[in-house]
């Protein structure tokens, strides 16, 4: 048994544990413990992520307990991706932090080591019930993280978030409650096995829990009719929250992957695939709504905010379409939206923090003191975004678009991907040419650009590039990773051979 | 006894759903308390309702599912804190906007 795969959720632990022990300690302290604590999960995930390729499923049984009976860890080439996403986008948004953000409300450090510690133990469990204990670990730490620097916006949105995510806790209960008192398992890999073999008398009761799940999903990964809390609450966070949440509704995506896929996958008799029929509209419809909220948008975190539905919208069409391609490309869009979306929220706060009082209003304001560094991420940055070449963004739409054949369904995704990135591209002009040309003569002095800051956003946005030139090797890693996922056979293994490795 | 029980769960659920769309903090946090009641009372009774049996297997023909009552126990204490956080957030809520509205600001009359 590998102690490796236990230990991204241990070190966050441990450091949240020892932050809140020595929250008395000085801020210098808690922001070595706490960097460290992070940048060590960059090794460690790409350890991991190297584990994962050779191909086998990995399995850490908790107190040594076999498969079915115990709470497993599950490591296969998806979660290895994710768990890589976010120890980057971790370290990026907390060497933001600690240039002083972190100073504007009570224990950052160690909220932020729990979120990481939520996130990264939802991508690892490979029981239903654990999912959604972690579930509860990384929200409650997004509450206070989303209310970190107070003030009454935060607050109002704040308040909205966490009664929709208690609402959407109690259905995932229920659910999780229906298929364990069907299936009598609540491991992930054996319900599958259970819901491929169940009769059809239960059928429909699985069904339904199977939707109930697809709800809860649904509001973590932000889609059509359960997306209104996202913008507010994104668009009022505080920077690093804001990168750092860039992740968060990858989380309800990760998890439909993994129980559509696995739980009602291509084995599930008469339930096979059933949420495709349904994300598939569901795709298409959050995609529109997010481009036209990024027009209307009245500020830049707005404007960001809905360009993260639209992202979305795109990732869960690669995933409804179902094929091997589509999810491939999917998950290379899905690296791609995180890291950028995470780059732009700290650029969109490097830009407010120069225009005083009118923040990232998209209003004619003061003159820019670094309009050239600014301006020209910014003009990176939209670039990747929108999905034009040579960036990043544009390979994760092309390969999406090419992974369907000349049909119907060609004949729907491919103008509303391609109308919506027109459409984006015309958002982030509009804003830009706002920012950066309509400005007064005045320049406000109170504001120096800090370069702490500045690197932790070139950082993030300047992997888009990186994507770009490891495009062939993350694509390899990609399309190993949706067959993984479709070969259900491996999956089983764990339980059927129902011992340790 | 499973009429009884299924009925306890309908009324606790819509008395929870229709105090959650009163839309002030105060109701909506007692809504949510009712709802996490009537979910916890359902996880319970997915290991089957039974009296009086053992929650050991092989120690008679029937025994009781005891997994169900460790998630019920889980649940129990997240939604203990989740509530704990959410009434401190109404608090803070008020405080800040004036109003217990949950969209911080009166509705239009």
């Amino acid at each position: 048994m590998n102690h490796s795969l236990i230990l991204p959720i241990l070190i966050p632990m441990f450091a949240g544990s020892l932050l809140l022990l020595g929250a008395g300690l000085s801020q210098r302290f808690k922001r070595c413990v706490s960097l460290l604590a992070t940048l060590l999960l960059l090794p460690l995930s790409g350890y991991l992520l190297w584990l994962a390729d050779q191909g086998v499923l990995q399995v850490y049984a908790a107190g040594n307990w076999a498969a079915p009976f115990g709470i497993i860890l599950l490591l296969d080439r998806l979660s290895a991706l994710l768990l890589l996403v976010t120890a980057v986008l971790g370290s990026f948004a907390l060497l933001y932090a600690v240039r002083g953000d972190d100073e504007r409300g009570q224990s950052f450090h160690a909220l932020f080591q729990f979120q990481l510690m939520g996130i990264n133990g939802a991508f690892l469990t490979g029981d239903l019930f654990n999912l959604f204990v972690f579930f509860e670990i990384l929200l409650i730490a997004s509450y206070s993280l989303l209310l970190h620097g107070g003030g009454a916006d935060r607050v109002r949105a704040g308040l909205h978030y966490v009664v929709l995510n208690l609402v959407g806790s109690a259905f995932f209960l229920l659910a999780v409650g229906v298929l364990y008192g069907i299936t009598g398992t609540l491991n992930m890999a054996d319900m599958a096995i259970r819901v491929a073999a169940a009769g059809p008398d239960d059928a429909a009761l699985l069904g339904a829990a199977g939707l109930l799940l697809l709800v809860v999903f649904g509001l973590k990964a932000a889609f059509l009719p359960l997306y209104f809390w996202l913008p507010k609450a994104y668009a009022s966070a505080t920077a690093p929250v804001a990168a750092l949440f860039a992740v968060m509704t990858k989380v309800g995506l990760y998890s439909i992957i993994r129980v559509y896929t696995l739980i009602f996958g291509d084995d599930a008799g008469t339930l096979a695939n059933m949420a495709n029929d349904w994300l598939w509209p569901i795709a298409l419809l959050t995609l529109t709504l997010g481009v036209i909220g990024a027009l209307a948008a009245g500020s830049l975190h707005g404007l960001l905010a809905y360009l993260v539905v639209v992202s979305v919208g795109t990732l869960l069409a690669g995933v409804a379409i179902g094929t091997e391609q589509a999810l491939a490309a999917a998950l290379f869009y899905l690296v791609h939206s995180t890291w950028v979306a995470g780059g732009l929220f700290l650029l969109a706060d490097l830009i407010a923090r120069q225009r005083g009082v009118k923040h990232s209003l998209l209003i004619q304001g003061p003159a820019l003191q670094n309009p050239h560094i600014l301006g020209s991420l910014f003009f990176f940055g939209a670039i990747a975004v929108a999905g034009l070449p040579p960036l990043s963004g544009f390979f994760g739409k092309l390969l999406l678009l090419r992974s369907l054949d000349p049909g119907l369904e060609a004949l729907l995704l491919w103008p509303v991907v391609l109308v919506g990135s027109l459409l984006t591209v015309i958002a982030l002009s509009r804003a830009g040419s706002t920012l950066f040309w309509r400005v007064g003569v005045s320049q406000l002095d109170s504001a120096e650009l800090d370069y702490g800051r500045l690197f932790a956003c070139l950082g993030l946005l300047s992997l888009s590039l990186l994507l770009v030139f490891c495009a062939a090797p993350l694509l390899s890693y990609v399309e190993a990773t949706a067959s993984q996922l479709h070969d259900l056979a491996l999956y089983r293994q764990i339980i059927e051979s129902g011992a340790l490795p | 006894m499973e009429a009884i029980f299924a009925a306890t769960l309908g009324i606790l659920t819509a008395s929870g759903v229709y105090l959650l769309l009163r839309a002030r903090t105060f109701p909506v946090v007692l809504g949510l308390t009712l709802i996490s009641y009537a979910v916890n009372l359902f996880l319970f009774a997915m290991g089957r309702l039974q009296t009086g049996v053992v929650t050991v297997i092989g120690e008679g023909a029937v025994y009781a599912d005891p997994l169900p009552q460790a998630l019920v126990l889980t649940a129990i204490v997240i939604g203990f804190a989740m509530t704990a956080f959410v009434v401190v957030l109404a608090l803070r809520s008020v405080g800040e906007t004036q109003t217990d509205h949950v969209d911080g600001q009166e509705p239009a009359q």
